[in-house]
C-alpha cells in the first residue's frame, strides 16, 4: 500500500458543488494511486457496487487479502444512480402530495404551493454524499482492501488485467452489476433521452416528461415527477405495471399514478420519436391505433441488462449470455470453479439487498468451503411508489404452478385502525400459507410503508414462525404493522371447527 | 348460513318468499323482457346493446335474447311460434354472415365481433372479435335449441343451425396466451394483450370450448387459466377472489354449478355456486364498512359490478377528491369504486343469497326515482355523484335508459330463482356436459 493513495486533489472536483465534490472524492477520487499488487489475492472482486463492497469488506474483516477493482464509482448504481437518489426525491414527492392533501387533515395549505426543484436535487446530492462517506475509497483502504480503479479484463483462469497490471487470485468474484437497457425506438437517440443515471443530473424540472417502461423505477419516477408538477406520461407494453407483482398490487399502483395525474398508456409501445419545435414528438401504438404526444423529456433505459461486456470472460472459462448474464449454480459458482458471481450480473432479482446477500454467500462458499445455497435465501423487495408494493417469498401463481395448495389471508388497509387514522387506507396485507397449515409461503403488502412492514414477514419466514405463532405476538396498537397480526388472527379463526365452538359453548354453559 | 342451507333456499325458490316479493320479482322480470321485444331488429335478430339512440348490437345481448325466449314462452309472454321465428331469424343471420375477419365483416372462425351494426350486421366501433361474448351468444343458441325440441320444420332447422354455428367456432385458435384463451382479437393488431387472468366469467366459455368435437380447447387451456386463481380469506370469508360481482354470476345464468366441482374446488371443499354466495356476502360486508364513504352504502345497498356510472367532474367525498369512472367493471374490495351500484348484479344474487338479495332489492325497487324498479333496471345509480337529473330527483345520478346485458341477467336469474328453467335446459346440452367433464368437473347433476 502507498502511504497515501492520493496524488493530488483533482481540479475538476473543485469546480463541482460541495456535495458532488464530497461524493466524488469518496467514490471516485481522481488521482488515486492503485496499490502495488500482491503476488496473489485470496479474493479478487470486480465491481464495487453493493455486492462487491459487501464481499470485499466481509472477506477483509476475516483476514483475507482482498483486491477490489472498480471501473467508475464506488457504490454502484444504488448509491450513485439508483436507490438512494430516487428515494431522496420520492420523499420530496410525498411531502408535496401531503401538502396538497393538507386541508383533509385540518391544515390550511399555502395558497400557492411553491416547489424548488433545485433545492430538492441539492438535498438528494447531500444525501448521496453523506452515505458515500461510509464506503469511501479511503475507508476501504483503511480496512486493508487493495482498491484498484481501472478496467478489469480476465487474461487467464486465475488472472485479471487492470489497465496493464496483472493481478493473480485464488478466488474471484464478478460483481459488475447491470447497465441500462435502451429500447430500440426509431429516432430516440437523435431526439435525446434521460436514463436512470442522467435523470438525477437534471438542472431544471421538465415541463413534460414521458417515462417509457412501467417497471419499479419507471413507476416510482413517473409518480415523483407528476408530484413535482411535470406533465407526466408513462407507457408500458403490458396490460399492467410491475409485471412481476400480483394483479391487485399492480392495479393499485396504476390507480395511484392516475390520482397523481400521470397519463397512463398501458398496452402501448413507443414506435417513433422526432424533434419538432424543440419538443420531442412521440408516437404511441395501442391495439393498432396510433396516438401522438409532445414532451420535453423522455426517460427510458430503466430495464437492466447484466454488465458482462469487456470482461473477456472466455479467457477465464466463465459461461454467460447477454440476457441472463453470468451462469452460476445455486452456490453462485461459475463454470470456472475459482470464480463466483453475485448481484445483478447473474441474478434474476436485481435488488441491492439481493446483491449484498449473494455476496455474503460467495465469501462463505469461496473462501471457507461453505455450501450455502442462493435458493435458500428469503429476500423481500419493494417498489417505492405511494403506496409502496413489497413482496417476499412465493407469489400465489408460483405456488399454484408448483401445485402447492395455497390460501391467502387478506387484510385490506381499510380494516386497519391506524391506517384509517393516518388516512392511508389504500392497500392490503396478503399472507400466503400452505392450505391446511400456518406455514407462510410468501406475502405481498401494498401500503404507504409496505417496505417497513414486509420485514416482519421475512423474519417469520426465516425463523419458521407460522401464522398461529404470529397471532400470539402482541403488536403495538395502533400501528399499521398490526395488519399482519390481523391476518394471523383471521387464520386462527379458520381453525375454529364447529365442533370446537360447540364444545366451548358447552363448557361455558356448564 | 352454510352451503347446504343456501342450496336449499335457492332450490325452494319462490315458495319461500312473501307475496309482495313475488309481485316485485314478477314485475322486474316481465319488464326486463320487454327490452328484447323493443330493442331487437326482427329481420336479423340482432339486439341493441343499450336502449340509447344509435346503439349497435352486442352479440352477448343476442345470446341473452335467445335464452330469454324460452322463459317468455313458459310464462306466456309470447307465443312459441313467435319465439321460434325470432330465434330462427337470429341463427339464419349468423350462419350467413361474413366470416372473412376483415375490418368490415361480422366475424371469423366462428367467432363474432363484440359489437355489430344493428342493420347491416357488420363490425361496429372497431370492436374486437370477442371470445367471451361469442361464448355468451353460442350458449344462448344452444339453450334455445335445447328448449325448442319440437319436430316442426322450423324447430328442426333451429336446432340444426344452432349446432352448426357451435361446431363452426374454432375455440382452439383462441388459445393464445400461454394456452389460456385470449379475450379478443382485432384485424388491426391481432390478439389483444389484456392479461385476462384470474377467476373471471369464462367458465361457460371453457365448458363450451372443451366440449367441442370440431375445434376443442385443450385441457392445458383450463389449467393455464385456473393456475391464476387466488383463494383468499377476506373479511373472514374464504372464497375464490374476483372483484366485480358479475364475474360470479354470468356463467351461472346458464349452468347450475351446485355440487359441481373441478380439481380446484375439490381442493378447497367448495363449488362455484357456493363461491358466488360467499362473494355476495363479501360485497355486503364491504358496503357495510363503506371505506370510501359513499352515500347510501350499507347492508341493503351493495352490488359493485360492471356497468354504467357517472362521467362527471371529481368532487370531494369524505375529504378526498373522488373521480367518477363512467362505464367500468367496479369491484370489491379494491375498486374501482365511485359509489355506483349495479342493480342487475343484486338480482342475479337471488339464487346464491336470497335473504340478503331480497332485502337489498326491496330497497332498490322503491328508490326515489321516476318509476318503480327503475334503479334495478338501470345500468347503475349513484347517490354520491352530485348530479341532480330531472329523472332521479334527489336520488343522485342514474344511468340513462337500459342495457341489454342487465335485462338479460334479470330475466334469466329471476327465472332460475323461480323455477330453475335455464339450469334444467342446459343440462340437456351434450357439449356442455362433455366440456365440464373434460375440465375435470364431477358431482352434482353431472
Amino acid at each position: 500500500m502507498p502511504s497515501t493513495p492520493f496524488a493530488a486533489i483533482p481540479a475538476v472536483v473543485q469546480a463541482l458543488s460541495p456535495e458532488d465534490a464530497e461524493r466524488l472524492s469518496n467514490v471516485s477520487p481522481t488521482g488515486w494511486r492503485n496499490p502495488k499488487p500482491l503476488s496473489r489475492y485470496h479474493l479478487l472482486v470486480i465491481g464495487a457496487g453493493p455486492a462487491g463492497l459487501v464481499a470485499a469488506r466481509a472477506a477483509a474483516a476475516l483476514g483475507a487479502q482482498v483486491a477490489l477493482i472498480e471501473r467508475h464509482q464506488l457504490g454502484g448504481d444504488c448509491l450513485n444512480d439508483g436507490c438512494i437518489p430516487s428515494k431522496s426525491l420520492i420523499r420530496t414527492g410525498r411531502l408535496l402530495a401531503d401538502m396538497r392533501n393538507a386541508a383533509n387533515f385540518g391544515a390550511v395549505p399555502p395558497a400557492e404551493l411553491v416547489f424548488d426543484f433545485r433545492a430538492a436535487m441539492l438535498r438528494m446530492r447531500r444525501i448521496t454524499a453523506r452515505i458515500s462517506r461510509t464506503d469511501s475509497a479511503m475507508n476501504l483502504a483503511r480496512e486493508g482492501i487493495h482498491l484498484f480503479f481501472g478496467t478489469a479484463r480476465f487474461n487467464g483462469v486465475d488472472t485479471v488485467d487492470v489497465d496493464g497490471v496483472t493481478i493473480r487470485f485464488k478466488k474471484a468474484l464478478i460483481a459488475t452489476g447491470s447497465r441500462s437497457m435502451l429500447p430500440d425506438i426509431s429516432g430516440l437517440p437523435e431526439a435525446g433521452f434521460l436514463t436512470n443515471e442522467t435523470v438525477f443530473d437534471l438542472q431544471v424540472l421538465p415541463k413534460s416528461l414521458l417515462v417509457i417502461g412501467g417497471g419499479p423505477l419507471g413507476c416510482e419516477l413517473a409518480q415523483v415527477f407528476a408530484r413535482f408538477g411535470s406533465r407526466t406520461l408513462i407507457s408500458h407494453s403490458e396490460p399492467l405495471f410491475l409485471p412481476q407483482e400480483e394483479r391487485d398490487a399492480a392495479q393499485m399502483v396504476s390507480d395511484a399514478l392516475a390520482r397523481d395525474g400521470v397519463e397512463i398508456h398501458l398496452n402501448s409501445t413507443v414506435t417513433k420519436v422526432h424533434m419538432e419545435g424543440g419538443k420531442k414528438v412521440v408516437e404511441l401504438l395501442n391495439d393498432g391505433n396510433t396516438a401522438t404526444t409532445r414532451v420535453d423529456e423522455i426517460l427510458t433505459g430503466i430495464g437492466r441488462l447484466p454488465a458482462v461486456q469487456g470482461l473477456n470472460l472466455k479467457a477465464a472459462g466463465v459461461a454467460y449470455d447477454a440476457e441472463a448474464g453470468i451462469h452460476v449454480d445455486d452456490f453462485l459458482r461459475t463454470s470456472n470453479p475459482r470464480i463466483y458471481a453475485a448481484g445483478d450480473v447473474c441474478l434474476e432479482h436485481q435488488f441491492t439487498n439481493t446483491a449484498e446477500a449473494s455476496a455474503r454467500i460467495v465469501v462463505r462458499n469461496a473462501l471457507f468451503l461453505g455450501r450455502q445455497r442462493m435458493s435458500a435465501l428469503t429476500i423481500p423487495w419493494c417498489t417505492y411508489t405511494d403506496p409502496e408494493v413489497a413482496h417476499v417469498g412465493l407469489y400465489v401463481k408460483e405456488a399454484r404452478r408448483r401445485r402447492i395448495p395455497v390460501k391467502t389471508f387478506t387484510i385490506p388497509m381499510h380494516d386497519v385502525d391506524r391506517a384509517i387514522a393516518d388516512g392511508e387506507e389504500d392497500g392490503f396485507v396478503k399472507i400466503h400459507v400452505r392450505e391446511g397449515s400456518d406455514k407462510i409461503l410468501g406475502a405481498t403488502i401494498v401500503a404507504r410503508h409496505a417496505g417497513e412492514m414486509i420485514n416482519s414477514i421475512s423474519l417469520a419466514m426465516v425463523t419458521g414462525v407460522g401464522l398461529r405463532t404470529l397471532a400470539n405476538v402482541v403488536h403495538a396498537y395502533p400501528t399499521q404493522g398490526a395488519a399482519i397480526r390481523q391476518a394471523a388472527d383471521a387464520y386462527v379463526r379458520t381453525r375454529l371447527t364447529p365442533l370446537m365452538v360447540t364444545l366451548a359453548r358447552r363448557w361455558l354453559q356448564r | 348460513m352454510n352451503a347446504q342451507s343456501a342450496h336449499a333456499l335457492a332450490a325452494a325458490g319462490l315458495a319461500k318468499i312473501a307475496p309482495a316479493d313475488e309481485q316485485m320479482l314478477d314485475f322486474l322480470q316481465r319488464s326486463a323482457f320487454d327490452y328484447f321485444l323493443k330493442q331487437t331488429q326482427e329481420r336479423n335478430g340482432l339486439v341493441a346493446d343499450t336502449s340509447r339512440a344509435g346503439s349497435p348490437a352486442s352479440i352477448a345481448v343476442v345470446g341473452f335474447a335467445l335464452s330469454v325466449y324460452p322463459v317468455a314462452v313458459e310464462r306466456g309472454w309470447i307465443a312459441r311460434e313467435d319465439a321460434v321465428q325470432r330465434v330462427l331469424a337470429t341463427l339464419r343471420f349468423f350462419s350467413a354472415s361474413d366470416q372473412s375477419g376483415t375490418v368490415a365483416s361480422t366475424g371469423s372462425r366462428g367467432f363474432y365481433f363484440h359489437f355489430l351494426d344493428v342493420e347491416t350486421g357488420l363490425r361496429a366501433w372497431q370492436s374486437e372479435l370477442s371470445s367471451i361474448d361469442t361464448a355468451l351468444l353460442i350458449v344462448g343458441m344452444l339453450t334455445a335449441a335445447a328448449y325448442f325440441g319440437g319436430a316442426t320444420p322450423a324447430e328442426t332447422e333451429l336446432r340444426q343451425l344452432a349446432n352448426m354455428l357451435y361446431e363452426r367456432v374454432d375455440w382452439n385458435w383462441a388459445e393464445h396466451d400461454d394456452d389460456a384463451v385470449a379475450l379478443g382479437w382485432k384485424p388491426e393488431c391481432g390478439f389483444l394483450n389484456y392479461g385476462w387472468q384470474g377467476y373471471n366469467e369464462a367458465l361457460v366459455l371453457y365448458a363450451l370450448g372443451m366440449g367441442s368435437t370440431t375445434h376443442p380447447l385443450t385441457e392445458a387451456s383450463f389449467e393455464a387459466w385456473t393456475v391464476t386463481y387466488q383463494w383468499e380469506n377476506l373479511y373472514g370469508i374464504d372464497f375464490l377472489y374476483a372483484g366485480p360481482l358479475f364475474v360470479h354470476e354470468f356463467s351461472h345464468a346458464w349452468i347450475d354449478f351446485r355440487g359441481l366441482r373441478d380439481r380446484f374446488m375439490r381442493e378447497k371443499d367448495c363449488d362455484y355456486f357456493e363461491n358466488s354466495r360467499r362473494a355476495t356476502q363479501i360485497q355486503r360486508q364491504y358496503a357495510i364498512r363503506n371505506p370510501r364513504g359513499f352515500t347510501g352504502y350499507g347492508q341493503d345497498c351493495w352490488g359493485l359490478s360492471a356497468g354504467d356510472g357517472p362521467s362527471v367532474e371529481p368532487q370531494k367525498v369524505a375529504g378526498r377528491q373522488q373521480a367518477f369512472y363512467g362505464y367500468a367493471a367496479r369491484g370489491v374490495p379494491w375498486g374501482p369504486d365511485d359509489g355506483t351500484i349495479t342493480g342487475s348484479s343484486v338480482v342475479a344474487s337471488l339464487v346464491f343469497a336470497p335473504d340478503i338479495a331480497l332485502s337489498a332489492l326491496r330497497l332498490m325497487f322503491d328508490r326515489a326515482t321516476s318509476g318503480k324498479g327503475r334503479s334495478v333496471h338501470a345500468s347503475g345509480f349513484n347517490a354520491t355523484a352530485g348530479v341532480d337529473t330531472t329523472e332521479s330527483g334527489n336520488a343522485g345520478w342514474i344511468s340513462e335508459g337500459e342495457f341489454g346485458l342487465d335485462q338479460g341477467m334479470i330475466v334469466l336469474m329471476i327465472e332460475n330463482f323461480r323455477s330453475g328453467l335455464l339450469w334444467r335446459l342446459t343440462r340437456r346440452i351434450p357439449c356442455l356436459r362433455a366440456g365440464l367433464k373434460r375440465a375435470g368437473f364431477s358431482g352434482g347433476w353431472l
